[in-house]
């Protein structure tokens, strides 16, 4: 099992992505939509998700928002911004471009 | 977003933790309502507060919240010791509110650019030598006929522009009877062009308006005027008043920001040169010559090209003065044409004042140096008792840059706080100064506008002091040796001896200060207190004028009439009264010799004039009401000794150059008194009757006389109203201009000095004050420091003699060392304000005594307190304290 850590880089295009699918999350959501949609093979941990979630949303590329939810409890729910857009394409490019540099080597080797 | 959130943040630190706290708490529970476990979930978050502490850097502006804590900090400690920052922010704030007042006003007269176009362009022409009196004088004006030739030579290179000097005249709306006052200013048509100035209403004076003499009786407005005097209704536009016998019809109001070109004189009315009758008259010098560069011009290329002009004429017109001595006549021509530029407009008020202004200057500069000392002292030992608390911060990693803007935070408080008292103070006394810089009949009226200029100032004052007074000692602080700090202390003597330089310095300040207002005040005292020669209590005149001319019949006439009035001792008749910024001057000749080179004054009385004033006749008689001028005269006693050798006069003869030659005979001889200064020495003086009679035996006419009255009783103004009534009764064809008891034009002699007084004790009881508090301070704390020695020092025995004298022997050495640095810097400084004292020397022993004496009294009084501490240090105490 890949620890957190090994999200490192990556954690970011992730929560961008995941919020372009489905805007409008809760932290907690956002780190159980990895979970499973990794298949259980990928966790980012509270410890690194909160700070990366804040520092995007100083960076401008998503903005949070408090509301109340059905079950009467407040949450803080996350969405992408035009420049989280922007930058989603920026990361996804850069990642296709390293993990298929990436690939070349494996194969080479 | 971003930066601006993150700032904001910092400013809402609590709301934002308490989100990030709720956030954290949401995550949990949504963890904790999918069934996982508490405990798991608790521990799988870790640390909360590292959490919030990570999100937090994030969210805020790192250095602004360090910069947020400091400042909150340094509030804490200022808050904690209320007096003493009371005592630092009250002393600094007095201090900057002193400069701030000096830099409002000296900016307002002499640095501040007219709100005209291209202000640097602007330049006067000034004529330089030595005057008819035989003193070097400066002055601007300059004769019609000649601008007009010289402003042809130039045409190319340069604008010419004509303004006379601002006059306050009599002029009338509706019937003669209700004559008001207005500041009337002749200026040329093309001025308003030239300068930029824009209409608020109708249209301004242009090049038609200004073409033959006489032809043009319109008149623009100031903004001012228009708005004190019309309440800015566009009705005024059209209005007809009369200067004068000539109508004026209003055509327009100057824009806002345009109030004439004489700082401390705000214009009411601007009418054409050509309306001036002085612009045929070719001797008639009334006005300023201002120079507008064109581009490519430079001001010396001006000056060659009109100095040959300014030359020719200057001789041309000498040829017509009659019966002037040689000499004088020579130096007049030698007198130089010379160029300065104008950009702050060009004044009287700022030739009068600029030297007392800057030297005023520089009093609160050392003000400002004193109390900033004292505040690097304070903060020093305020430094020196946080010196573990310093350690410990260092200790904990705390950056050397972080502690220094620690202490400076804490300083810019200070200086912050100081700042803001001190802009309320300048606010409120800038005007009260220029106020007391007012003759009673001609207000000065200084823009003090509260603009960028100031507040700028203001900033770059409180910048300047922060670092003055926080700089060395937050240096000194962030320099702390945690091990040896935390251990107890290193030696404070460092410390110490920059403490005692600062004292000395501040010591020195001081003294010049004190020096310096001894002069002042020395200066006011032996002008007020100077004999005039005249009694001036009791005496009113009523200063009257009459369009047309006015035979001196009838002034006679109104004169006895005046005589029936209750409460009136004396009437009598003078050209103008003593002191009054009038003269009359002239060359004597006796026994038909060469014309003498003393410039003698002249008026013209009439009998029992000195009755009225009390002044003695020493030989000879009064005026008779048969006496004539010209003819027979009266002369005073410094006339005496110039053209008699002091034999009396009595019976002999001159001839002047005034009365077209006409030999006068002496018929009396009287005391010296005052004419038109106080300063220099007494004048010759001639008095003629003011019954005068032309060369066909006719009655002349005159366009003003003075009535003079003396009255019984007090308070003489009582009388204005009557007095008024009366004349205006008594002699038709007469307008009262002014009424004012001679005392006060006695005291207008010393308006500059009594306000250089005032305001110099004021600063040396501010820089006593502060200096006293400054050693008072230090003194303490070496005493502080020090408790140890001393109390080792009683318990074995030592007297209370030799305790005293360990406690407060450095603190007279500094003191010491101050006076005598600050008796050199005195003594230098005389240079500078010698046109400002009058018949006191620098060298003289009382105002270098009498400072140090105040000086050392005020170090004995610093010093009490902390004598009777260290006397009392208890060492038993002391020791088990330690």
């Amino acid at each position: 099992m890949p620890k957190a850590d090994s999200l490192q880089g990556s954690l970011d295009l992730l929560v961008l992505k995941i919020l372009s699918r489905r805007p409008r999350l809760h932290g907690y959501a956002i780190m159980t939509a990895i979970q499973s949609m990794s298949g259980e093979v990928l966790r980012a941990e509270e410890g690194s998700l909160y700070p990366a979630l804040h520092r995007m949303e100083e960076a401008g590329w998503i903005r949070a928002e408090w509301v109340t939810t059905e079950t009467g409890r407040r949450a803080r729910l996350y969405e992408l911004t035009r420049a989280g857009a922007k930058q989603l394409d920026l990361e996804e490019s850069r990642w296709r471009a390293v993990t298929s540099a990436v690939n070349r080597v494996l194969r080479m080797a | 977003m971003s930066i601006w959130s993150r700032v904001a943040n910092v400013f809402r630190l609590d709301r934002t933790s308490r989100e990030i706290d709720e956030e954290f708490a949401a995550h949990m529970q949504e963890a904790i309502d999918e069934g996982r476990d508490p405990e798991e979930v608790r521990k799988a978050f870790g640390s909360l507060l590292r959490q919030r502490e990570a999100s937090l850097d994030i969210r805020l502006l790192g250095w602004l919240d360090s910069l947020r804590s400091d400042v909150v900090f340094g509030w804490r400690l200022l808050w904690n010791a209320k007096a003493t920052s009371a005592v630092a922010i009250l002393s600094l704030g007095l201090a900057i509110g002193s400069s701030m007042s000096a830099f409002r006003i000296i900016d307002a007269l002499l640095l501040r650019p007219l709100p005209i176009r291209e202000p640097e362009r602007l330049y006067a022409l000034f004529r330089k030598g030595i005057g008819p009196d035989g003193r070097p004088r400066t002055t601007a004006s300059t004769e019609y006929p000649l601008y007009r030739q010289m402003r042809a030579a130039v045409e190319n290179q340069a604008d010419l522009i004509a303004i006379s000097y601002a006059a306050r005249r009599d002029l009338s709306y509706s019937s003669d009877e209700e004559t008001e006052k207005a500041y009337v200013q002749y200026v040329s048509g093309s001025m308003f062009d030239k300068f930029g100035v824009r209409p608020a209403l109708g249209r301004l004076l242009t090049g038609n308006d200004d073409l033959s003499p006489g032809a043009h009786p319109v008149a623009v407005l100031s903004y001012d005027y228009w708005a004190r005097r019309f309440g800015c209704d566009p009705n005024a536009n059209g209005r007809r008043f009369r200067i004068a016998a000539v109508e004026y019809e209003v055509i327009g109001v100057a824009g806002r920001a345009f109030t004439g070109t004489e700082p401390g004189t705000i214009t009411d009315i601007f009418l054409p040169t050509m309306m001036n009758e002085g612009v045929t008259q070719p001797n008639s010098s009334w006005f300023r010559t201002f120079v507008r560069l064109k581009p490519g011009a430079s001001a010396n290329q001006i000056r060659d090209a009109l100095s040959p002009i300014f030359q020719a004429y200057q001789e041309e017109l000498a040829k017509g003065f009659k019966g002037w001595p040689k000499d004088r006549l020579q130096q007049l021509l030698s007198n130089q044409l010379v160029i300065e530029p104008a950009a702050a407009g060009v004044s009287g008020l700022q030739e009068e004042y600029r030297v007392a202004l800057v030297a005023l200057g520089a009093l609160v500069t050392l003000i400002l140096m004193i109390a900033c000392a004292n505040l690097a002292n304070l903060m020093m030992a305020q430094a020196s008792a946080r010196a573990r608390e310093m350690a410990l911060r260092v200790a904990i990693g705390a950056g050397r840059w972080r502690l220094i803007q620690l202490v400076l935070a804490e300083s810019a408080l200070i200086a912050l706080s100081g700042a803001v008292l001190g802009g309320a103070l300048a606010w409120w006394s800038a005007p009260l100064v220029v106020s007391m810089i007012n003759p009673p009949d001609h207000p000065v009226r200084l823009v003090l506008p509260a603009d960028l200029r100031v507040l700028g100032f203001a900033a770059a004052l409180a910048a300047f002091v922060t670092i003055l007074f926080g700089l060395g000692p937050a240096v000194r602080a962030s320099a702390v040796k945690p091990a040896s700090a935390l251990k107890g202390g290193t030696g404070p003597r460092s410390r110490r001896r920059m403490m005692h330089v600062l004292i000395a310095a501040q010591v020195a300040f001081c003294f010049l200060v004190l020096f310096d207002t001894g002069l002042f005040t020395a200066t006011f005292d032996r002008l007020s207190n100077k004999p005039t020669g005249f009694a001036a209590d009791g005496v009113i005149n009523v200063i009257t004028g009459a369009r047309p001319p006015q035979s001196v019949l009838l002034w006679q006439q109104v004169a006895r009439q005046l005589r029936s009035l209750p409460r009136v001792e004396t009437v009598a008749l003078a050209s103008f009264p003593p002191l009054s910024g009038s003269m009359e001057g002239g060359f004597v000749a006796v026994n038909g010799g060469q014309p003498g080179g003393a410039l003698v004054r002249f008026l013209s009385v009439s009998p029992s004039w000195f009755g009225a004033m009390k002044i003695p006749i020493l030989g000879g008689r009064d005026f008779e009401e048969s006496d004539a001028s010209p003819g027979v005269a009266i002369v005073n006693q410094t006339f005496a000794n110039v053209y008699f050798n002091g034999e009396s006069p009595v019976g002999r003869s001159f001839e002047t150059n005034r009365d077209h030659g006409m030999r006068c005979r002496i018929v009396g001889l009287v005391l010296d008194s005052r004419y038109d200064d106080m300063r220099g020495p007494m004048a010759p003086v001639v008095y003629r009757p003011f019954r005068s009679v032309d060369a066909n035996g006719q009655f002349r006419t005159a366009r003003g006389a003075a009535f003079v009255l003396r009255v019984s009783g007090s308070n003489p103004l009582a009388l204005v109203p009557m007095l008024r009534r009366e004349i205006t009764r008594a002699g038709p064809g007469l307008l009262v201009s002014r009424i004012v008891p001679q005392t006060e034009l006695v005291e207008q002699q010393t308006i500059r000095e009594r306000l250089l007084a005032m305001l110099a004790s004021f600063f040396a009881v501010v820089a006593l004050l502060l200096a006293g508090i400054g050693l008072y301070g230090v003194l303490n704390y070496s005493l502080l420091q020090r408790r140890r020695e001393l109390g080792i020092r009683i318990a074995i025995g030592a007297p209370a003699r030799d305790i005293v004298r360990r406690a407060t022997v450095d603190g007279f050495a500094m003191v010491l060392a101050g006076a005598v640095t600050g008796l050199a810097l005195a003594l230098l400084s005389v240079r500078y304000i010698e046109s400002l004292v009058y018949e006191v020397k620098a060298t003289d022993p009382a105002p270098l005594i009498l400072p140090a004496l105040i000086l050392f009294t005020a170090a004995l009084l610093a010093s009490v307190p902390a004598a009777i501490g260290a006397v009392r240090i208890d060492p038993v105490e002391m020791l088990r304290a330690e």
